[in-house]
């Protein structure tokens, strides 16, 4: 056991200890090495003013990930590359050609928001020679811009797809080898690591086994992946956390396996991965995925946190449940599996025992003839909470009855919950425009939704049926949905 | 001082009328352009934190600060009693906003004292540990509330009347009545409020505040210190964002650090969290406007009376000017021929709402689009045509007189319009528009165009003044100075191309500095998109008189007339002779030249009287329109902006690329306030929307599909302004009033555009699709 994380800032590798489980990566650079490049907008991590880029080895490749420094806690750092605003330009001044583009097409302003912006675009510059407009628009989802109308900003990355210079130019496609290898040296011998301030302790387990034993001992841990949510915990409610167990590096938490049951998803995998894999297997979870915060949030939240926190709002449970998915905990004893609605028990309450951490999701096979679609509702279409969330699942047989019906809902209950009374009315009926019109109002026997800032109780009912309105429609083959672009990338 | 007539002086760098980059986007880029929070703070600096209310209305019974004294770290907790000077940050001198609440809090989140802590951490949470008790009192957040208890106003309101409306609405052949409500609209300025204090020796103290008022700061700092404003230095360099919301609601933080860093000794920096500062600073006025309107079988207004509503909060701030110029726009770009326009400031307990780009007008552009709405509805015409039937006339035409009396005098919107109507292909899009619908079931599409015609000038006629200080050094290189603040609009480049021009020198030779109180006293505001008029002008004057000293002292020296003295480029010709700029000006020196000049402008003609509704309240009037496109989905109200065309008059552009870009920016963010942006309080009085994970402004993604932008090139201002260049910060807000119309034509269609959806903003999918269900049970 060690007392201390390592990891590599800009080109620094760096050996930290003594710090607390609840210091953020936007505060360390900022007070603690005087990196003011990157700035605090909202310390929620939905404007991305402090979007960083961190490189991590993911299946033995070094993966660079935009990510928000404010809901980042120091101790899931370790084994990583963070990489800020200041590394960009070249020792002589030169600006990177991302920075280029931005001064050339006026991409800023106020410039406050700029680092942030800088960074997104750079680790999509990283990752996709040609990004179209739909791609920069998706990578851009997690940026606020309060001055210019980002039509500059959306030229800008045009500009810097099109002119790609050596890959000498750039500090991390140049030295890309070399920090590979560090992060592996790093990584090679795991122990368990324990980082103490003030007795309060950011715990970075060696293994998976050793998470287990950790939870065991420390049934009051808080086991932190993505710390998407857990972030705002310290950063809003100024909640004291210890310790805080960290699990983002657990690569057996990590795989997401395809085969001819289902997919199977580690509870470490984040929305980012998964999205990989779910744009060819289901599609419609990609294109929900799309909308589930901005990159940064994808790339560090999981879908086994979107699960384990029992929300109401969560995007995961819903399609998850309607696709009949079931989950998996671990603790030092074993496993228990089970199916993912069961687990959601009550408001802020889940079937989750102390000890228990989740392992695994997995999804069956969609069937062939089964029809899919999972609908998120917001006030505005990117990175925001849904008012609602709905799925639909349904089988119908060769005389075109339902046979087989799932629709599960976030935002209308206490918890993500399936519509049983819409669902039984379905069961065994003809599917058409006068079944879907007798049962749409039984929704108001499955629930009674809240109102509140996102939506009144009366919009969040009209709009689920009307969402079952719409799955007949696009059963039938009408045109229903809004297009933003005529080939929905994602 | 002829100013009208600049050339194009295409051999130095940075002239007026070029594209030039923003003068800090090579530091916003790279991440050193330095905000007030990236300043490396002195030793031993102490960071505060707000202790709020949690009641929206009562009575404080007992304060119990001992817990928060107590807690680690905490060096000193700031109350009311502890105020050296006024407990007052009434930026207009009514004594109704304390810095520190002392008997009674008006609204949730109102600060009732301060935290001093050795870190900011400690600051925030020592903060939550006070124990207050309190005794309700009736509380109301909104203006129906607030109507229904009878609230007070917060200022006396304003009537504006033309003509003989009580008699004359009655005398048209249509006449209708409704009701518009308008949602409000917090800045988001990407950069937060910030303070940092330094204290200096006797009553000094210096504040570094991310502020756009520095002359307010400083003024207020010294009233709540007791002390004299000379004792107060106030500086900034740049501000991440303003749009309004840095004119008076820094004061608050910048006084509390003083009065800490005053006591303790220490320089105290003041930076609230994104939540703090939602709920502690002002926003945009939510509207109510109830309008009267008469117009003839062809849709021309003959009368309107309407009443604008507003929800002004528990103190005055800028209420009564924003709530004026609300009134002054509720004509639009519209002859009224009688008319009577009232306002009603009322009081809610909610944070007092401030300024925000445009300063009330758009909500009084709002109120008078839907009565064109209304009237197009009513006698089955597209709404353009109604508003081409009542637009302003040219001078002669009887049709140009203004509800506060002032002749339109340099009126382009129909040329505007007609050019916009062409460019865009309006007519065929929206007979495409009404075909698509006949045959869609779900998806809707909608298409509107509306103009735009803003007033520049403050309407407080003191105002328009501006200060500016330039020296040239003995090796040529300039120092400028001036009274505006940059907020990323640009301010700072466009000036500094007036002083290059002015000399005829690359810009690169000017150096731009942080604005501060001790070189410019007695500022206005950076606002009223008055920034480059005036200090533009100011700037001017002082390079003037300079240049006049250089040439005087040249024709001295070596003996030549004055036609024989003239700026090239970099250079001056002195008789046969040609000498580098640097060269003239170090030979001045050695003349004992005096090379520094403090400037100054005043806004000539312009002069109202409230009272009696009448003046020039305007120089002149910045002009443009829009077309927007959008689909809406029936069945969940969500939307998307398909298309949008603007064309703009910025005059003669002092910089076209700073001026698209506040066109862009300044649409996109006036989108937003009609779409997706709510503020939304619960029955306690609690704002609830106080972060961007339940404010949502608009994304990349939410910008138009298709989006053309275009200056009217061939305009210049007919008035004498910098350049004959015109206002761009506010005007083009108001050119997103063509999305919400847009999305209202496409809910119309769902009616057969029978009737006026009467849709309300923001627009939020809620609100669009409750619409549509109106119009379904037509």
């Amino acid at each position: 056991m060690t007392d201390a994380i390592r990891f590599i800032l800009n080109g620094e590798e760096i050996s930290l200890g003594g710090f607390g489980p609840t210091e953020t990566l936007l505060d360390y650079l900022r007070l603690k090495r005087r990196l003011t490049g990157t700035k605090e907008g909202c310390a929620e991590g939905d404007c991305g003013a402090c979007t960083v880029l961190v490189g991590r080895l993911v299946e033995g490749l070094l993966r660079y990930e935009t990510v928000n420094a404010c809901i980042r806690f120091l101790g899931s750092l370790h084994g990583t590359h963070v990489v800020t605003v200041e590394h960009l330009a070249a020792k002589d001044g030169t600006l990177h050609p991302v920075q280029q583009a931005m001064v050339d097409q006026h991409g800023s302003q106020c410039g406050f928001c700029t680092p942030g912006f800088v960074m997104s675009l750079y680790g999509l510059w990283l990752s996709n020679d040609a990004p179209s407009r739909a791609e920069i628009e998706s990578a851009l989802q997690g940026n606020l811009c309060r001055c210019t109308g980002y039509e500059p900003i959306i030229k800008a990355a045009e500009q810097v797809g099109a002119e790609r210079p050596s890959s000498l130019f750039d500090p991390l496609e140049r030295d890309r080898s070399e920090i590979a290898a560090r992060l592996w040296d790093i990584r090679a011998h795991p122990e368990t690591i324990v980082v103490t301030r003030d007795g309060a302790r950011s715990i970075v387990p060696a293994s998976m086994a050793a998470l287990a034993e950790i939870i065991a001992a420390e049934p009051k841990a808080t086991i932190v992946a993505g710390s998407t949510d857990v972030g705002l915990w310290v950063t809003k409610q100024m909640r004291l956390l210890d310790p805080i167990v960290f699990i983002g590096h657990l690569t057996e938490l990590q795989s997401v396996t395809v085969d001819d049951r289902g997919i199977t998803i580690g509870a470490g995998v984040t929305y980012a991965q998964a999205l990989e894999t779910l744009s060819d297997e289901l599609p419609p979870m990609a294109k929900l995925l799309d909308r589930l915060g901005g990159g940064q949030v994808r790339n560090m939240g999981t879908i086994g946190g979107n699960i384990a926190n029992g929300s109401p709002i969560g995007d995961m449970p819903p399609p998850l449940i309607a696709l009949g998915a079931t989950l998996t905990l671990r603790s030092h004893s074993g496993t228990r599996t089970m199916p993912l609605e069961d687990y959601f028990r009550a408001y802020g309450k889940q079937d989750r025992m102390a000890g228990e951490f989740v392992e695994k999701v997995f999804v069956p096979r969609l069937r062939d003839d089964a029809y899919f679609a999972v609908h998120k509702i917001s006030k505005r279409r990117d990175e925001d909470i849904s008012a609602l969330c709905g799925a639909f699942h349904l089988v119908l047989d060769a005389e075109g009855r339902v046979e087989d019906a799932r629709i599960a809902f976030g935002g209308m209950a206490a918890t993500p919950k399936r519509a049983r009374h819409v669902e039984d009315a379905l069961v065994g009926q003809v599917w058409s425009w006068g079944l879907v019109a007798a049962v749409r109002d039984l929704f108001e026997d499955d629930y009674q939704p809240l109102t509140d800032w996102r939506a009144t109780a009366e919009y969040r009912m009209l709009t689920a049926k009307n969402l079952l309105t719409r799955v007949f429609l696009e059963t039938a083959g009408a045109p229903v949905e809004l297009r933003r672009f005529e080939m929905e990338e994602v | 001082m002829d100013n009208s007539t600049f050339e194009q002086k295409p051999t130095i760098t940075g002239a007026m009328h070029v594209s030039l980059r923003h003068d800090s986007a090579h530091k916003h880029v790279t991440g050193t352009a330095e905000y007030i929070d990236d300043i490396r703070e002195p030793a031993d600096t102490l960071h505060a934190a707000l202790g709020m209310a949690d009641r929206a209305h009562a009575e404080i019974l007992s304060l119990d600060l001992d817990a928060v004294r107590a807690a680690a770290g905490v060096v000193w907790v700031i109350t009311a009693e502890d105020i050296p000077g006024f407990n007052d940050v009434a930026a207009t001198g009514r004594h109704d906003e304390p810095l520190l609440a002392e008997k009674e809090v008006q609204f949730h989140g109102q600060p009732i004292f301060a935290v001093i802590a050795e870190t900011r951490d400690q600051a925030r949470r020592a903060a939550r540990l006070a124990k207050v008790e309190y005794r309700d009192l009736p509380h109301w957040t909104d203006i129906d509330g607030a109507i229904a208890n009878g609230a007070p106003l917060v200022v006396q309101p304003m009537t504006l009347t033309r003509g003989e409306p009580d008699t004359e609405i009655d005398k048209a052949a249509h006449r209708l009545q409704g009701r518009m409500v308008i949602g409000g609209q917090e800045h988001f300025y990407l950069e937060s409020h910030i303070a940092l204090a330094i204290p200096g020796e006797d009553d000094d103290v210096t504040v570094w505040s991310s502020t756009q008022h520095p002359s307010e700061v400083q003024h207020m700092v010294a009233h709540v210190l007791g002390v004299a404003n000379n004792a107060v230095t106030v500086n900034i360099r740049r501000m991440g964002g303003g749009f309004g919301g840095k004119e008076t609601q820094g004061n608050q933080f910048a006084a509390l650090a003083a009065v800490a860093a005053k006591k303790l000794g220490r320089a105290v920096k003041f930076r609230p969290d994104r939540d703090e500062d939602m709920s502690v600073t002002g926003k945009r006025h939510d509207f109510r406007v109830d309008y009267d309107v008469a117009f003839d079988d062809e849709g021309r207004i003959h009368a309107v009376d309407s009443t604008y509503a507003a929800r002004c909060g528990y103190s005055a701030d800028l209420s009564g000017p924003v709530t004026d110029r609300a009134l002054f726009h509720a004509d639009s770009s519209y002859f009224y021929p009688h008319v009577h326009l009232t306002s009603q400031p009322l009081k809610t307990h909610t944070v007092s709402n401030t300024a925000f780009r445009g300063f009330g007008g758009p909500q009084g552009m709002l109120g008078a689009e839907r009565i064109i709405e209304e009237i197009a509805y009513a006698v089955g015409k597209d709404p353009l045509e109604i508003r081409k039937l009542n637009f302003y006339g040219q001078q002669g035409s009887g049709r140009t007189l203004t509800p506060y009396h002032q002749e339109v005098e340099d009126n382009v919107i129909a040329r505007i319009v007609e050019e916009l109507e062409a460019s865009s292909d309006y007519q065929a899009r929206r007979q495409a528009i009404l075909a698509f619908n006949e045959e869609s079931p779900v998806i809707r599409k909608g298409i509107a165009l509306t103009p735009v015609k803003f007033g520049i000038s403050f309407t407080m006629t003191a105002y328009n003044q501006a200060g500016a200080l330039v020296h040239i050094y003995q090796d040529g290189s300039i120092h400028l100075n001036h009274g505006g603040t940059e907020m990323g609009q640009g301010l700072y480049v466009k000036v500094a191309q007036v002083v290059a021009d002015a000399f005829n020198v690359d810009i690169e030779r000017v150096k731009i500095t942080a604005t501060t109180t001790e070189k410019v006293p007695n500022t206005s505001a950076t606002a009223a998109s008055s920034g480059s008029d005036l200090n533009g002008m100011a700037a001017y004057d002082a390079a003037r008189q300079i240049k006049e000293r250089l040439i005087d002292f040249a024709m001295r020296q070596f003996e030549v007339a004055r036609d024989e003295v003239e700026f090239l480029p970099n250079q001056v010709r002195v008789g046969k002779d040609i000498v580098p700029f640097d060269t003239l000006v170090r030979a001045a020196y050695y003349d004992r030249v005096q090379l520094s000049a403090a400037g100054f402008y005043k806004t000539p003609d312009i002069h109202w009287d409230r009272e009696a509704g009448r003046g020039r309240p305007f120089y002149y009037y910045a002009y443009g329109a829009a077309v927007s496109e959008v689909s809406i989905d029936t069945l969940t109200g969500e939307y998307l902006v398909d298309r949008t065309d603007i064309l703009h008059d910025v005059g003669k552009s002092l910089n076209p690329a700073i001026d698209i870009g506040q066109i862009e920016g300044g649409f996109v963010q006036g989108m937003g306030w009609l779409t997706t942006e709510e503020l939304w309080w619960d029955d306690k009085g609690r704002l609830r929307t106080h972060a961007p994970s339940t404010y949502k402004i608009p994304l990349a993604s939410d910008r138009p599909k298709v989006f053309n932008v275009k200056l009217a090139e061939w305009s210049q201002n007919a008035e004498p302004t910098i350049g004959r260049s015109k206002a761009v910060g506010e005007p083009p807000f108001m050119l997103a009033i063509s999305v919400l119309e847009a999305i209202s034509m496409a809910v119309a269609s769902v009616a057969d555009y029978r009737v006026c959806p009467r849709l309300d903003a923001p627009a939020t999918p809620e609100r669009v699709l409750m619409a549509v269900e109106r119009m379904k049970d037509l």
